[in-house]
């Protein structure tokens, strides 16, 4: 008999966890609430270039191949560029490359003339950038799907519209996910629903501690394509699409209460104005370029903004991924390393010793109060004062 | 216990407002220059906002009707526009006079109110643009008269300059007096091509005929004088880079016919203009007696958020309606009195009879795209922004820009994908981009709603209305820069949650104090 995984949250950590299991010949079955990639997934800024995470090198090894392991565009395309308006930014924005560089990889300074010759939009007067020959970025939405047919296309199943109401438990292991769909029995268990997480967790009494806030970017018209599309700085993120639209986001998030299973609905704020303001800082000859969309997503982010990956002592069988509000540019690498702990127990490629739940477990109970990291509003804040 | 305060997110952060208002009143047809009469006449401080003249740079993106590059160049002087608009408005001059502050050439772009992803703002602000800049007014109640929009449905040709929607059309000759075509044919056969054939016919423009792919035509079409065309398709639009003309067709394949035009102007119908209700999260119903996806309202026009009403034809669109402006009028003076009520105000009882039911109106819609959007015409355009076709639209198929393995997507289509959950558009936006253009979906989001529902045998209300996001209008990254911004944002801007352990190795342990590498670009500042 199969293995059979059963896979919760249909975003890009987890379809990646699917997919991978799925080629290594597990039995799959992902489990998604609503539409995969529909939350915060599907819109982000779409970066591929995460120096800190131990997943780096695998992430830098696996973006060019994803268009022919999956067999449906991603869009992704090689390089990034950053730019620093003033040397403050640009020794900020060189403190991360610094990571990159550590682990082997080349990255550029520019001087503002040769940053002006790859982003013709940059200001006159700018103090540089920074070339990095590695990273990149792909179309979140577009990999989603690719994701999921991939994983349809290797046999696995995928559950839409389909809520987890409970986990069944005998012998020390997960033996059944319980949904509002029916039951699904499992020899393992990857909890991947991002800011959902903690809730289904403590179905089973595990408390897997995090927070979901709400995040927003602005869209503009389709612009020519510039030689590497992945640029950006002045403290936003983001990229020109392939398709040659501007898609930036940065600024304030907003901590939010999720108070069910149901997918929340996202909108802007007027943060937007401001996102638009430091985009025509940054890209000054674009003054005249429409935004013509907005969009917002919820994200959670564990205690120290690093992730949960960890297959647990009890129930030995459960995987807790929580990407802690970076999950997409890592997902081909977390998506692996999760299928090798789903599977094997741990994971060969990458030191994942950091990043386990056990890590949580002298926190204090009221750890989000204290932080700030709750709904905030000018009502509360009068009770509190 | 300790309370913290995370200074790089939205708490405390503030967004100045460059006035405030008990009302505000969108849009300055019929019903809303009655709402904000009424209301200011009740005692309440009101503001009334309207787009036009609207920048001649949005005109040319079919925004917010579709005006199909046939305006002449009056339009770019907009101190002229805004004389020519008072003109043609006496009503306006009144609501000067009523105490309301009006304010034409200004767009509402956004609204931001409370909600369950959105408490921080310490209260409703509403987000406006001229076409130097933009800024946000507080209000406590809104009024949403935004009217009825172009319902553009496809036909080869359709992509050309010359088409133009009936809003449009309306638009062009009776408010800006600015309309450059000299011979139009009308499509459609009901009360808005009626609505269309007497606007020419006023202004002495020349009307070769009307084409209707119904065979129901409105009664009072057949006695202008103009040609009528029932159970016709246009076959074709001559003209090499502009309309000049059309070939039409009877439905059954019968004899071709040539009209020579220099405008063709969309009249099967028009739609309710619903982007602001959709934004602020009022629920949303789609009803086929007036003309697509409308705000569910209550007996005196309240949405199901609290302090916002609709009336007009934003509301729902009617034969009636179109015909008569009484009916908006009312429906404004109603929801006036509805909000002065609401804000603790006396108001007199409404006495104006509610809507009388309609007949549906969707299968106009369905007849046209049957007829001219079926299996034969797989190129025909149906987003002009992206170039999606109709074969791309129904397989799914990413845009032209990419290249994609064709063998795998053989066995894809708008109906394997059903299998796997209800269609929804905005995934099929985000696949094919269709509707993810510069018009912000305004020429093809009811066609393609139309066109799923089609493909699976469905209503149109099974597919669910697609989100609207600010900004409601295209709006420059100049214009939509906040100038007003406090040093409160910029001292605590993060490019990513101001979290210092998560831009440091997480091959680590996290250090007792870690120090910030991450976003933050400015220190120092004070919140």
């Amino acid at each position: 008999m199969t293995y059979r995984v059963v896979v919760v949250g249909g975003g890009a950590t987890g379809l990646s966890t699917a997919f991978w299991l799925r080629r290594e010949g597990a039995e799959v079955v992902l489990l998604e609430k609503g539409v995969v990639g529909w939350e915060a997934s599907g819109r982000n800024g779409g970066g591929a270039s995460h120096p800190y995470s131990p997943l780096f090198k695998e992430e830098q090894r696996l973006w060019p191949q994803m268009d022919d392991l999956l067999g449906y565009p991603t869009e992704f395309r090689p390089e990034r560029i950053r730019v620093g308006l003033d040397q403050a930014q640009l020794d900020q924005y060189a403190r991360v490359a610094n990571m990159a560089v550590d682990q082997g990889f080349q990255i550029d300074k520019l001087d503002a003339k040769q940053l002006k010759e790859m982003v013709p939009w940059t200001p006159d007067k700018v103090a540089g950038g920074l070339h990095w020959r590695c990273g990149g970025h792909a179309n979140p939405q577009r990999t989603m799907q690719a994701y999921a047919w991939a994983i349809q296309d290797l046999g696995g199943k995928i559950h839409q519209h389909t809520t987890v109401t409970g986990l069944k438990t005998a012998g020390g292991k997960i033996s059944a996910v319980l949904t509002d769909q029916g039951e699904f029995g499992c020899d393992a268990v990857v909890l991947a629903a991002g800011p959902h997480s903690g809730k289904i967790a403590a179905m089973i009494g595990i408390h897997v501690p995090m927070a979901a806030a709400r995040a927003e970017m602005i869209v503009t018209e389709p612009l020519p394509l510039i030689a590497v599309g992945g640029v950006d700085g002045n403290g936003l993120y983001g990229r020109q699409t392939l398709r040659g639209n501007l898609a930036f986001g940065g600024g304030p998030h907003e901590w939010i209460d999720l108070p069910d299973s149901k997918t929340p609905r996202a909108v802007n704020s007027p943060v937007m104005r401001s996102i638009g303001r430091r985009l025509v800082e940054m890209f000054p000859k674009l003054s005249h370029v429409r935004v013509i969309r907005s969009w917002a997503g919820v994200i959670e982010n564990t205690p120290d903004g690093r992730p949960i990956l960890d297959r647990l002592k009890s129930p030995d069988n459960l995987v807790v991924a929580s990407m802690s509000s970076i999950g997409f540019g890592l997902s081909p690498a977390s998506g692996r390393a999760l299928m090798q702990l789903a599977t094997k127990g741990r994971c060969d490629f990458a030191d994942l010793s950091q990043l386990t739940l056990a890590r949580f477990d002298d926190l204090e109970k009221d750890w989000q109060e204290e932080k700030g990291w709750t709904s905030w509003s000018p009502a509360l804040q009068e009770a509190a004062s | 216990m300790a309370v913290g305060f995370d200074r790089t997110s939205i708490a405390g952060k503030e967004f100045p407002l460059a006035g405030q208002s008990q009302l505000v009143v969108i849009g300055s047809g019929a019903a809303g220059v009655a709402a904000a009469i009424e209301a200011a006449r009740l005692g309440l401080s009101v503001t009334l906002v309207d787009e036009h003249p609207v920048a001649s740079g949005l005109i040319g993106l079919d925004v917010p009707y579709m005006m199909g590059e046939r305006m002449t160049a009056a339009v770019q002087n907009q101190a002229r526009m805004v004389e020519q608009i008072a003109a043609s408005r006496p009503d306006i001059a009144e609501a000067f006079e009523a105490g309301v502050d009006v304010q034409m050439g200004v767009s509402a772009w956004a609204a931001f109110v409370e909600g369950p992803t959105s408490r921080a703002l310490p209260g409703r602000m509403l987000a406006l643009a001229d076409e130097g800049r933009s800024w946000l007014i507080g209000f406590e109640k809104m009024i949403v008269a935004a009217g009825a929009r172009d319902l553009a449905l496809a036909f080869p040709g359709w992509d050309r300059p010359g088409v133009m929607g009936a809003q449009g059309f309306g638009a062009a000759v009776t408010l800006y007096e600015a309309f450059s075509g000299r011979r139009i044919i009308v499509l459609g056969g009901g009360a808005a091509a009626l609505q269309v054939v007497r606007q020419a016919q006023a202004a002495g423009i020349e009307v070769a005929a009307v084409i209707s792919a119904t065979s129901a035509i409105a009664a009072g079409l057949t006695s202008t004088g103009v040609e009528v065309l029932s159970g016709a398709i246009v076959k074709s639009v001559t003209g090499a880079m502009e309309v000049e003309g059309v070939v039409t067709a009877s439905l059954g394949g019968g004899a071709e016919r040539r009209f020579a035009c220099d405008t063709i102007v969309t009249a099967i119908d028009v739609t309710p203009t619903v982007e602001m209700f959709d934004l602020l999260g009022c629920t949303t119903v789609y009803d086929t007696a007036r003309g697509g996806y409308v705000p569910v309202l209550d007996a005196e026009q309240r949405c199901s958020l609290p302090g916002i009403y609709a009336a007009g034809d934003c509301a729902g669109v009617s034969d009636a309606g179109l015909a008569d402006p009484a009916l908006a009028k009312a429906e404004g003076i109603r929801a006036a009195r509805a909000a002065a009520r609401d804000a603790g105000l006396a108001a007199p009882e409404d006495s104006a009879p509610a809507r009388a039911a309609a007949p549906a109106r969707d299968a106009w819609r369905r007849e046209w795209l049957a007829a001219h959007a079926g299996p034969q015409a797989p190129e025909l355009i149906i987003c002009r922004c992206e170039e999606v076709t109709l074969h791309d639209l129904l397989g799914v198929r990413p845009p032209r820009y990419l290249s994609y393995d064709e063998k795998r997507f053989e066995k894809r289509d708008l109906r394997t994908l059903a299998q796997d959950g209800p269609v929804n558009q905005d995934q099929i936006k985000r696949l094919t981009r269709a509707g993810m253009g510069a018009c912000q979906g305004r020429r093809c989001r009811e066609q393609v709603q139309e066109l799923l529902a089609m493909q699976g045998n469905q209503p149109p209300a099974a597919i669910p209305l697609p989100s609207f996001r600010a900004p409601l209008r295209p709006l420059p990254l100049s214009v939509l820069n906040a100038h007003d911004e406090t040093p409160g944002m910029r001292a605590n801007w993060s490019g990513w949650f101001g979290i210092a352990a998560q831009w440091i190795p997480h091959w680590e342990k996290v250090p007792e104090n870690p120090e910030y590498y991450g976003g933050r670009i400015f220190s120092g500042g004070e919140e």
